[in-house]
């Protein structure tokens, strides 16, 4: 652990670099061109937007408008005005619920199924080349078949989401069960414990840390994942506000709402990281 | 949390339960039951379908009497002509909660509107209308159904029912035509200088999808200067946000595409608007009221539902008078997430050009509900021309079967608007007369096609 002083003085350098450039970033969009340019007649520059009517084109917008367009979206971050405009938390918590069913969908078999595979060499011998082939597969090259089949836009997404969480999860459950200690399995055997109370009180224990980090792994890319998923289906979801924002050429939103996955994403690999603490242990 | 589900400020609840901004007023209520005049109108369709000769039918009523011969008819008009049941308005839908897919575009101005105005619910049905993300999911929901009808444009469904571009034929049908005119050609600041096609040798385009009339319009436009679609420029399929944010990132030298992206461009002062597409065809279809066809026998009720309610919100999305209200209601973050000033420059007409100039087109944009044959006609002659449809088809039949102009004409009649006497029409296309009884003729006429 780093001294309390070193620690202090690191956040300050942090925020010290983040208002350069925030600083900088205002100066370049603001700085630049001052008011001037051609003159238009009042009628002619009604229709355009204020950059366009001086000539220009509009510009990227400053930190100054994103932080004033953040704080007027979280005013009100719940609100429904009819199907199509809903709050940014209304928007959030559609993806958390996708990625949560997704993910407990391909946690609730992946390791079941990663623990047999662990324990058994023929199966894993078996099942491993199925594995290898479907794993590199992009997961939005699933999206096509899935809305295809499934025939259902919202499931197609958790389908997405569940079929590109299940293979960290899978690959690391069985790879934690099957690097258990020889030696403590012959001491499970030496005690005459059952292959039931073997698999739930010395495997499982010793596994868990595996597991957790392909836990972890897998909600990383499921939140990843989810974004562009919705992207591309529409509807609800932080995805398709981005694509809605985007629709509307409106820069500030996609911005903030980078900035909201990114710190969504930060707490849902925070909480199994405390998960994933309680269950370490030390040799 | 009291703020959680509050509804926007500006919106008053009227009597027809749905709250729109305070400058519109709903439409007076439709007549309760079907019975006197629409009674008459089914009459008179029976007969008319049962003798078709004008000559005949006269001489039988005047020798028989109307009451005698139509009930001589219930005996032979054994399941009905289907479409004369649909003209029965006092049968209830069987379905009320629909959902209807949307596209944001201007385009979709009459699908939208009849939301926060009101008219579906006077017609019984509960909408939602729901913004999708492009054309190819908006086809795939309506294929899984998750959609009962869908915003899309013209040549989808013919598309769709010929089986081209999907994997098998999927029969829809254009219910209605949303809108004519309304697109236009917008070409990057630093091409001023090159208003002449003949210069655009070696251009990189944007079409919004394959099967769409921006597509066909541009290729035609061009070939019509002599340039080949395929070989002198380049056409791409992209989603229109990203035409204009393209044309900023100078990746494109310019679209076809739906506005309000035109008026975008030039709103943000990245393009300006070469050519309006009712230049090119004044009339022209551009997007459509898409149904799947099984939704006509399935809920013959419903259907006649949608399509009156979708027929009246045309009827009054055209009306200039009502242009201003209308871009009101629809450009807020609900429907087009687009900045006022843009939207009404396309529905009113008066817009920046990205010139300098300020243009007066009230015609812009038009919405006129009725599927002319022959708009099908030309559908598929392009298709063929540029090898989409790569197999001979009944031009007539394929017209007749995706296009409804029958049961759009109904509606229209219903209304009190003028319908025409027949589906086909000699249209001006490019300056070239296009006869849809005579596609053959006018395929051959081209010098640049590919099949």
């Amino acid at each position: 652990m780093a001294a309390k002083g070193e620690g202090w003085r690191a956040a300050l350098l942090s925020v010290l670099l983040l208002a350069v450039l925030l600083g900088a970033w205002e100066w370049a969009v603001k700085g630049g061109g001052g008011p001037g340019g051609p003159a238009v007649d009042p009628e002619l520059a009604a229709l355009l937007s204020p950059a366009a009517a001086a000539g220009g084109q509009t510009a990227m917008p400053a930190p100054s408008d994103i932080g004033a367009r953040l704080i007027e979206l979280l005013r009100d971050p719940f609100h429904q005005r009819g199907t199509n405009d809903q709050g940014i938390g209304i928007q959030i918590a559609w993806s958390l619920w996708r990625v949560m069913a997704g993910f407990l969908l391909a946690a609730a078999i992946a390791i079941p199924l990663g623990f047999v595979i662990g324990m058994s060499p023929l199966l894993n011998a078996a099942l491993n080349p199925f594995i290898q082939v479907l794993r590199p597969v992009s997961p939005l090259a699933w999206m096509p078949l899935a809305l295809y089949t499934i025939k259902d836009s919202n499931i197609s997404s958790i389908f997405v989401i569940f079929i590109c969480s299940i293979w960290p999860m899978l690959l690391n459950t069985a790879f934690g069960v099957a690097s258990v200690r020889k030696e403590w399995l012959n001491v499970a055997r030496t005690l005459e414990a059952g292959r039931w109370r073997t698999a739930m009180r010395v495997i499982l224990p010793a596994a868990a840390p595996t597991i957790l980090t392909g836990m972890r792994i897998s909600i990383g890319i499921a939140w990843l994942v989810i974004v562009a998923a919705e992207m591309l289906v529409g509807g609800t979801g932080i995805g398709y506000w981005v694509w809605n924002q985007w629709n509307n050429l409106s820069i500030a939103d996609i911005v903030i709402a980078i900035l909201m996955i990114g710190l969504v994403g930060l707490l849902l690999d925070r909480a199994l990281g405390l998960v994933a603490r309680a269950v370490a242990w030390q040799e | 949390m009291a703020r959680m589900f509050r509804r926007d400020p500006v919106l008053d609840v009227c009597a027809c339960g749905v709250g729109h901004p305070a400058a519109f007023a709903c439409a007076p209520e439709a007549p309760p039951d079907g019975t006197g005049e629409m009674g008459r109108v089914v009459n008179e369709a029976a007969l008319r379908a049962a003798f078709p000769n004008a000559a005949t039918r006269r001489g039988l009523l005047s020798l028989f009497g109307a009451g005698t011969l139509l009930s001589a008819l219930e005996g032979v008009l054994p399941l009905g002509n289907v479409r004369e049941a649909l003209a029965q308005p006092a049968a209830a839908p069987e379905k009320r909660d629909l959902k209807i897919g949307f596209i944001p575009i201007t385009c979709a101005t009459p699908i939208i509107m009849a939301d926060p105005m009101g008219f579906y619910r006077r017609h019984g049905l509960n909408v939602e209308v729901i913004r999708t993300a492009g054309w190819a999911v908006i086809r795939d929901r309506a294929i899984a159904r998750e959609y009962d009808a869908a915003h899309m444009l013209a040549p989808m469904p013919v598309a769709m029912s010929l089986g081209v571009g999907v994997a098998n034929p999927i029969p829809f049908a254009v219910a209605a035509i949303e809108n004519i005119n309304g697109q236009a050609i917008t070409l990057a600041n630093k091409h001023r200088d090159k208003r002449n096609p003949r210069d655009w040798r070696g251009f990189r385009f944007a079409v919004p999808f394959d099967f769409s009339i921006h597509n066909y319009l541009l290729r035609a436009y061009v070939a019509e200067a002599g340039l080949d679609p395929d070989r002198d420029i380049q056409i791409r399929s992209v989603p229109p946000p990203e035409m204009v944010a393209n044309l900023r990132a100078d990746n494109i030298d310019g679209f076809l595409g739906p506005d309000p992206f035109n008026q975008r461009a030039v709103f943000d002062g990245v393009g300006f608007i070469h050519i309006l597409t009712r230049e090119l065809w004044d009339g022209h279809p551009c997007c459509a009221f898409a149904v799947p066809r099984s939704m006509i026998t399935d809920t013959p009720n419903t259907y006649a539902a949608l399509l009156r309610a979708i027929v009246e919100a045309t009827a009054h999305s055209n009306d200039p008078a009502n242009r201003v209200a209308v871009a009101q209601a629809i450009h807020g973050p609900n429907y087009l997430n687009q900045p006022l000033t843009v939207v009404q420059q396309v529905l009113t007409g008066t817009f920046a050009d990205g010139l300098g100039g300020v243009q007066r087109v009230p015609q812009r944009i038009g919405f006129d509900p009725y599927p002319w044959h022959s708009m099908a006609v030309w559908i598929l002659t392009q298709m063929r021309r540029w090898n989409q449809l790569q197999r001979d088809v009944d031009w007539a039949a394929v017209a007749e079967q995706t296009f409804l102009a029958l049961d759009a004409g109904r509606a229209m009649r219903d209304l009190g608007l003028p319908v025409p006497e027949s589906p086909m029409r000699t249209e001006t296309i490019l300056g070239r007369s296009f006869d849809p009884r005579q596609p053959e003729a006018y395929m051959a006429s081209f010098a640049i096609r590919r099949n």
